[in-house]
């Protein structure tokens, strides 16, 4: 998987959860989910798990809290795919 | 002391047999019911195969919810109660506050339920029993606490004075009408969503059934299977759905230019102790006579001067016994007795929804001159035939004007609750 079409995937999973269109519009590697795109904290969770559904595999506790921004969630995904 | 003058502004209902105002206004006024077959209580091994619930289709959710609400809602109740909450919101010509200004300060919500998300329970429970726990997601804990109902409906309307969820078995529509009004009355509040929702499914009926205290042989015939007051009544259908009501003070409807439906004049909360021949499941008749007085005294009113009632009645063998405590309490009998009926022969027992729900139809009544008639009463219980004049059961809706309606709701626990309504006049 390309890291392209990897951003895209990610980009339609968070999507629901944003509550800054803006900055979803403007969506870079260097998105913070919280400060830029606004999706409750409480929802970070909501979103490993649908990242851990699309891409099956399995984010524990330790990588989950790296995933606050756009670089880092990917970061995460490719190195839990390349150990599956 | 000149009590503060309470009225009701909006109305929102999610009811087995209409899932809004008009829907379910035209439904009780032609005596059409909502208690339906369900295969799935039969697969289940249901001694009782209906029940009333509310249809709709899911995308009728997208009006209410936001896609994030959305995702993963497995929450009947907590459907029904937004849906109700919001439709008497704006009903009442209020408008939904967008998250940037500041709460209302003078707007609450008292939302009751008996138990909310419970197939999101079960959901829960599943996964975490499969240790399966961090699959949980945000939303169980929103979708599961007793709570969620008054806090989805605080948030989305933007209210910031009491946020709350009464619970008191099958009284708590009743109460938390009452709940409203004195805060109210009391200047803590000039406007509160009250209302109560209950959820679907076997995991809330299941408990009733295994009470044997459903109707099981009106499995092929659900319409006739809830008969309040009737000599063949053997037991109250469950339902489920939710009432909404806007109880505001005459003072805040009048400066908005708000449409009144109707005026509380008061009522009573009160418990029977479970003594003196109340226990957990059965009231002590005492309490029931003296809720019904104390609210009529609150209320400023003569016993005289209620020219119907709406009754919890829920079509058990507690009926008869029901109708004597108002005789009693009211020391009125006979032809003297005033209208008297039970929406739950048309939408079964909603549990903890069933007094808002009820409180919605009874308000109806007065603002709209009519008062519904009863179905499955035809051949009425002999003990309610000899202290209660049969012209005042009626079993066709009445064009009648209404002043003053007396509605009652008990629960288990011997809990009682009794508002009195009046038709709104400016003097």
């Amino acid at each position: 998987m390309t890291n392209k079409e990897l951003l895209s995937k990610l980009k339609t999973i968070i999507t629901p959860y944003v509550q800054n269109q803006v900055g979803l519009e403007n969506l870079t590697e260097d998105t913070d989910f919280i400060k830029d795109l606004e999706i409750n904290s409480a929802n970070l969770v909501d979103v490993i798990l649908d990242v851990e559904d699309e891409f099956d595999i399995e984010i524990d506790n330790e990588a989950m809290e790296k995933m606050l921004t756009v670089k880092a969630s990917i970061e995460v995904i490719e190195d839990k795919l390349a150990k599956k | 002391m000149n009590k503060e003058r309470v009225v009701i502004t909006g109305l929102g209902v999610v009811a087995p047999n209409g899932t809004n105002v008009s829907e379910f206004k035209n439904a009780i006024k032609n005596g059409r019911g909502g208690i339906r077959y369900l295969e799935e209580l039969k697969t289940l091994k249901f001694s009782c195969q209906i029940a009333g619930y509310p249809i709709y289709k899911n995308d009728y959710l997208n009006k209410y919810f936001n896609p994030i609400q959305l995702k993963g809602l497995n929450a009947s109740g907590l459907e029904y109660g937004v849906i109700a909450g919001v439709d008497a919101w704006k009903d009442a010509g209020l408008s939904i506050s967008d998250d940037a200004k500041s709460p209302l300060w003078d707007c609450g919500v008292i939302f009751g339920t008996g138990i909310l998300g419970v197939d999101k329970f079960r959901e829960a429970i599943h996964k975490v029993d499969d240790g399966n726990v961090r699959r949980l997601g945000s939303n169980t804990v929103i979708q599961t606490m007793a709570s969620g109902i008054s806090a989805f409906l605080g948030g989305m309307l933007g209210c910031g004075n009491v946020v709350t969820t009464n619970s008191s078995a099958c009284s708590t529509g009743t109460e938390a009408i009452l709940m409203a009004y004195d805060r109210i009355t009391q200047g803590e509040a000039e406007i509160i969503l009250a209302g109560s929702t209950s959820d679907s499914g076997p995991y809330v009926w299941g408990g009733f059934d295994a009470m044997r205290i459903l109707p099981y042989k009106y499995n092929d015939n659900p319409t006739e299977a809830s008969r309040p007051m009737s000599a063949s009544a053997s037991g109250f259908v469950p339902g489920s759905g939710a009432g909404a009501l806007v109880i505001e003070s005459l003072d805040s409807a009048q400066k908005r230019g708000a449409n009144i439906y109707a005026e509380i004049l008061g009522g009573h909360v009160n418990s029977g102790g479970q003594r003196n021949g109340g226990s957990m499941t059965a009231p002590n008749s005492e309490a029931v006579q003296r809720c019904i007085t104390k609210a009529v005294d609150n209320s400023g009113i003569h016993p005289d001067d209620i020219d119907a009632i709406n009754g919890h009645l829920t079509a058990t063998t507690k009926d008869p016994v029901e109708i004597q405590n108002w005789c009693k309490a009211l020391g009125r009998q006979g032809a003297d007795f005033p209208y008297v009926n039970s929406l739950k022969s048309l939408v079964g027992h909603c549990l903890a929804a069933s007094g808002s729900i009820e409180s919605v139809a009874t308000v109806l009544q007065l603002k709209e001159n009519f008062i519904f008639g009863n179905i499955n009463c035809e051949d009425l219980h002999p003990e309610i035939a000899s202290i209660v004049h049969r012209d005042q059961i009626p079993t066709k809706t009445l064009d009648f004007s209404a002043n003053i309606i007396a509605k009652a709701s008990f629960g288990f626990g011997d809990v009682n609750a009794c508002v009195i309504f009046k038709k709104y006049n400016l003097m």
